[in-house]
């Protein structure tokens, strides 16, 4: 059982869940790691809907020309509360607002690695 | 004198290719027991086989294939692979190499093959229609807009064959089904059939061919056109399923699979629900929903029709539920792996190929015993397609 448990504490610290507040929190420079998890998270979690190279799918395209004119706290506000009615769900769940902000960054200025 | 020369060294290339080919797959096989392995990130797919569980190759230069999907030739030697980048790309399984390979559009999501097997037909987001294409050379044969009844153009998803050579698809933005009659190509004719829903995201056929359904996004239902009576037009069934209570967040959309037709029964991904739906294929009546540890993506019936294993959504894709389909309630909960994107059963169903996109592993199992058989490795692996898919309808 002990075996067991500490099994399950090691998958919730790789899945991320266990990971201290203070790297979630706004403002805060993440760390190289989480923003590996978070690229990884965009190109194929967020991409099975706006494509791999975010050229779109049956969201629309997530392309700097597509973002450059709108308004980027707007893009994270849909970002972590998704657009009701529609598919694109809210992430608010998975990711801190810094997250999202970095997501949207890396969008609007075309850095996707 | 001149003229033999030119026919002479006309031959020689196609004769050069032909050994050259030889020497890459040196004894005569079939393709019965292959499969096909998208790898999306990669733009290539991979070729294995099933007998001996090993990959054979792989075949590169297919663009962007996230949600990366294909279709056989009739005779199981072709695959047509679509990409998302608006790619079709027609790969021979024995050479294992690209023989043909056009851009139809800038963004697609899938294709079918006529019952005969000549005409290919790509479903396109952007522009929003469905092309046909000669599956000999790929030259084009055909474009249909999908404009809907709002005058706009719609995205295309649920693109399968029909009797008599026809496909059906679906528009997502503006909630119609279309039929195509392709018999005359300068002027294919549609029959439409408007205002089935809001934003249809999928849609397949069942086995026989009969039933082809639409599942709704913005609503709780699926919609049903019998093909044997299309006529009677498309109807509602398990209007209201989510019995008004909210839905979850989608963080990944189902699929509709033909392969969930079982006996008398058919399941279903409920949307935004942790729960597979059971219908009656006579009443269209509800008989159980399934709890599942997750969002179900694909349904699949084990060919034997005893179990339906059944892949998750983020955050839950590192399981795989398998259902009892003489029972209707769940018989297991399997971990095989990161990031499950798919899975495909051997024609028989004693094997199940999972790939595991987050270990860049397709992973194989013995259904029975539910054993590993086998894990081999593939780049950001997706889809799994059994080239026995070249003799069903709807795949
Ligand atoms: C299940 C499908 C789906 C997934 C997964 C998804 N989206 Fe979306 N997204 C959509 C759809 C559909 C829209 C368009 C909504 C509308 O019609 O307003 C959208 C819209 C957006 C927009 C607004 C675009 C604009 O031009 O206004 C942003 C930004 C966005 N998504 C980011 C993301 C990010 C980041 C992720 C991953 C963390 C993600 N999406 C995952 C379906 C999805």
């Amino acid at each position: 059982m002990p075996e067991r448990a500490a099994a399950a504490l090691l998958f919730l610290l790789l899945a991320g869940i266990g990971r201290p507040e203070v790297e979630r929190g706004a403002g805060v420079e993440l760390a190289p790691a989480r923003k590996g998890e978070l690229v990884h998270l965009l190109r194929h979690d967020c991409g099975s809907c706006h494509g791999l190279t975010m050229k779109g799918g049956l969201g629309p395209p997530l392309l700097p020309e597509t973002l450059r004119d709108k308004d980027p706290e707007g893009l994270v506000v849909t970002v972590l509360y998704g657009r009701p009615g529609t598919p694109m769900p809210p992430w608010k769940h998975e990711l801190a607002e810094a997250e999202a902000r970095f997501l949207v960054e890396l969008l609007v200025e075309g850095r996707v690695p | 004198m001149k003229r033999r020369t030119a026919i002479g060294l006309g031959v020689a290339a196609p004769l050069l290719a032909s050994r050259r080919a030889r020497a890459a797959c040196p004894e005569l096989r079939g393709t019965g027991d292959l499969v096909v392995v998208v790898e999306r990130a990669r733009g290539s797919v991979l070729i294995a086989e099933t007998t001996g569980r090993t990959v054979l190759g792989r075949v590169e230069g297919l663009g962007d294939l996230s949600h990366g999907s294909l279709v056989f030739s009739r005779d199981a030697r072709f695959a047509f692979v679509f990409g998302r980048d608006g790619g079709l790309s027609k790969v021979d399984l024995l050479e294992r190499r690209l023989v043909g390979r056009i851009l139809q559009a800038g963004n697609a999501i899938g294709g079918a093959i006529s019952q005969d097997g000549r005409l290919v037909a790509v479903a396109n987001y952007e522009p929003g229609g469905v092309r046909l294409f000669d599956s000999a050379t790929l030259g084009p044969l055909a474009e249909v807009a999908a404009v809907g009844s709002d005058g706009k153009r719609s995205k295309v998803v649920g693109l399968v064959d029909t009797a008599e050579g026809g496909f059906a698809f679906t528009l997502y933005d503006s909630g119609e089904i279309w039929l195509l009659d392709p018999s005359d190509l300068s002027a294919p004719r549609i029959t439409r059939f408007a205002g089935i829903g809001s934003l249809p995201y999928d849609a397949n056929v069942t086995p026989d061919g009969r039933f082809y359904l639409a599942g709704l996004f913005g609503e709780d239902g699926i919609v049903l056109l019998d093909l044997w009576h299309v006529e009677a037009g498309p109807r509602r069934i398990l209007d209201g399923y989510g019995r008004g209570e909210a839905p979850l967040p989608v963080y990944k959309m189902p699929h509709l699979e033909g392969r969930g037709a079982a006996g008398e029964h058919l399941l279903l991904p409920a949307v935004g629900r942790h729960e597979v739906l059971v219908v009656d294929k006579r009443s269209w009546q509800e008989v159980a929903r399934i709890p599942t540890p997750g969002q179900p993506v694909f349904v699949v019936v084990r060919p034997d029709g005893r179990e339906a294993w059944v892949s998750l959504a983020h955050p839950h894709n590192g399981k795989v539920a398998i259902l009892d389909l003489e029972r209707l309630e769940p018989a297991g909960t399997l971990s095989p792996g990161r990031a499950i994107l798919h899975l495909e059963f051997t024609p028989r169903g004693e094997q199940v190929w999972l790939s595991a996109r987050d270990d860049d592993r397709v992973v194989v199992l013995d259904t029975r015993r539910r054993e590993v058989l086998a894990s081999l490795p593939a780049d950001k692996p997706s889809g799994i397609f059994s080239t026995a898919r070249a003799h069903r309808i709807g795949s």
